[in-house]
C-alpha cells in the first residue's frame, strides 16, 4: 500500500538498471564499521590464508605488494541501502594470492578476517575467477584507514559488509561459518539483486 | 542475553504514528503505535519502508530510542538531512494516523541490557543519541544503578535532543552521570561544559569510577565516532569493550 504523501526521489533511468532494488544512489563514501578503527603499520601488516586452523601461506606487506596487480571499476552496494556506481580499486586478486600460494581453492567457503576479529562468510565460488580482490587502493591513491585499509576485502557483487575491511586472511572452510554479522541476523549470502539483507529474507 | 536469544526480525508490518513533535529544530520525535508489540533489546534499529503510489520504495533505518519495557510504542528520533529524501519526509509530510510499514528489530552488536553490566560510557551527538537514550531508559525502567556515563555533544543545549528528560534522570539517580558538551554556546550547569568529546571531557565524567568502562557505545556520524572513539580509548578503555554506530549521512 503506498505511504500517503510519499512520491520519493526516482533514480535517474540511465542508472536504474545498475541500481539493485531498495538501493539508493550516492556519490559520498559513507564508512559504517563496529567498532574503532584499528591503526595498523605496515611493518606490523601480514596477510594468512589457513585451510581449516592450518596457515598454509603468509605474507608481509613487501611480499604482498609484489603480486600481481589488477584495477576494477565495480558498483557497490551497502545493506544500509546506500549504492555507489564507479568505484575504482587496484589489489590483488583471490586468484593471484591462490596461484602464489600454489593452491587451487581447497574447501566451498571461506571465512574473511579482520584485524580488528570482524569476520565474515562467502562462498569461496564468489571469491574466484576474477570476481573478488584483497584491494589496497581505492581512486588512486592508498586504502585510507577508514575504508579498511591497509587491505579490504572487495567481493562488489555482494552486499559490502562481505568486503571485511582491515584484512588479516582468508580462512578456507569445509562448511558456511557464519561471520560477525551473519551471527547477528544478517544473511548468510547477501545477494543485493535478491535483496537478502536479514537471514530471513529468501 | 545470548546471540541465540535474540528476537527474531519481523517481516514487514505496519505501524501507525500516534505522535509527531520535534526534539530540536533539527531532530523529530516519531512514536509508532505497535499491535502486537516489537520485542527488541536497547540498541537495536527498525527499518522503515516508504511506497509511493507507482510502487518505487524507499527504506531507511533508524535506531530506537525508546525503552525495550515499552514494546508496543516505539519511539525514533529522526535527524533531518536537507538532501535527504526519507526524512523531510518524515519532518514535513507525516502526520499523526499515517501508517507506515516497519521490519525489525535489526542489529545484535550495538545493544546493551542491565545484565551486561558496566561501568556504562555512552557518547552520542545529534540524534545518534537515539539508541544510548533507550539504553539509559531501559536501566531507568529496570530501576538499575550500573555506573553510567552519557556524554553528549551538541552545538547548543537547544540542539541537544531529551535534554530535559536526561537531567530530570540524573537528578533522581546518582548512578547515571550527563555531560553535554556545547560547541557554539557557554555552560549553562555543572552538566554542561564548551567544547568537544575528548579525552579529558571522557575523564571527567567518569571520574568516580573504579575503574575503567567495561561497556562502551559511540553513535553519531562517522567523524563524530572517530574522534570519540579516540576519547574513550585514550581515557583508559579498551578497543574490545568499544562499540560505534555510524550514520552514513
Amino acid at each position: 500500500m503506498a505511504t500517503r504523501g510519499f512520491t520519493g526521489r526516482k533514480t535517474p533511468d540511465d542508472h536504474a538498471a545498475r541500481t539493485p532494488p531498495g538501493q539508493a544512489l550516492t556519490t559520498d563514501f559513507p564508512v559504517l564499521s563496529a567498532g574503532p578503527t584499528p591503526k595498523i603499520a605496515l611493518a606490523d601488516w601480514s596477510f594468512t590464508l589457513k585451510v581449516g586452523p592450518r596457515p598454509v601461506a603468509k605474507w608481509s606487506w613487501e611480499e604482498f605488494s609484489a603480486l600481481p596487480r589488477t584495477s576494477y571499476v565495480r558498483d557497490i552496494h551497502c545493506v544500509t541501502t546506500w549504492s555507489k556506481l564507479d568505484t575504482a580499486w587496484e589489489g590483488v586478486l583471490v586468484d593471484d594470492v591462490l596461484a602464489a600460494a600454489g593452491l587451487a581453492p581447497p574447501t566451498g567457503f571461506t571465512l574473511a578476517h579482520g584485524f580488528d576479529d570482524y569476520t565474515t562468510n562467502v562462498p569461496t565460488a564468489d571469491l574466484v575467477g576474477g570476481k573478488a580482490m584483497i584491494a589496497t587502493a581505492y581512486d588512486g591513491a592508498p586504502l585510507a584507514p577508514d575504508h579498511g585499509g591497509p587491505a579490504r576485502l572487495l567481493v562488489p557483487h555482494l552486499y559490502f559488509w562481505k568486503s571485511a575491511k582491515w584484512l588479516s586472511g582468508l580462512q578456507f572452510t569445509e562448511r558456511d561459518e557464519a561471520g560477525f554479522w551473519e551471527l547477528r541476523g544478517y544473511h548468510m549470502y547477501g545477494d543485493p539483486w535478491r535483496e537478502q539483507r536479514y537471514d530471513d529474507d529468501a | 542475553m545470548s546471540l541465540a536469544d535474540a528476537p527474531r526480525i519481523s517481516g514487514w508490518r505496519s505501524a501507525t504514528i500516534v505522535e509527531a513533535a520535534p526534539l530540536t529544530p533539527r531532530v523529530k520525535r516519531i512514536v509508532l503505535g505497535l499491535d502486537p508489540p516489537l520485542r527488541f533489546r536497547a540498541g537495536q534499529h527498525v527499518d522503515l519502508r516508504l511506497t509511493a503510489p507507482d510502487g518505487y520504495q524507499a527504506r531507511r533505518s533508524y535506531s530506537i530510542a525508546s525503552a525495550p519495557e515499552t514494546p508496543d510504542r516505539l519511539e525514533l528520533a529522526i535527524e533531518k538531512l536537507d538532501d535527504g529524501e526519507v526524512s523531510p519526509f518524515l519532518h514535513e509530510v507525516a502526520e499523526v494516523g499515517d501508517a507506515i510499514d516497519l521490519r525489525g528489530p535489526i542489529g545484535g552488536h550495538f545493544v546493551w541490557a542491565v545484565e551486561d553490566g558496566g561501568p556504562l560510557l555512552l557518547i552520542g551527538a545529534g540524534s545518534g543519541v537515539a539508541p544510548l537514550m533507550s539504553m539509559v531508559r531501559h536501566r531507568a525502567a529496570r530501576g538499575d544503578q550500573t555506573p553510567t556515563a552519557l556524554l553528549l555533544g551538541a552545538r547548543t543545549a537547544a540542539d541537544a535532543p531529551y535534554r530535559e528528560e536526561l537531567l530530570a534522570l540524573a537528578a533522581a539517580d546518582p548512578s547515571l552521570g550527563i555531560l553535554f558538551l556545547l560547541s557554539r554556546e557557554a555552560a549553562h550547569g555543572p552538566f554542561d561544559r564548551a567544547g568537544r568529546v575528548d579525552a579529558a571531557s571522557v575523564r571527567t565524567a567518569t571520574a568516580g569510577w573504579p575503574g575503567p568502562a567495561r561497556h562502551v557505545f559511540v553513535c553519531g556520524s562517522n567523524a563524530f565516532v572517530n574522534t570519540a572513539a579516540e576519547a574513550a580509548l585514550s581515557g583508559g578503555a579498551s578497543p574490545t569493550s568499544v562499540r560505534t554506530e555510524r550514520y552514513g549521512g
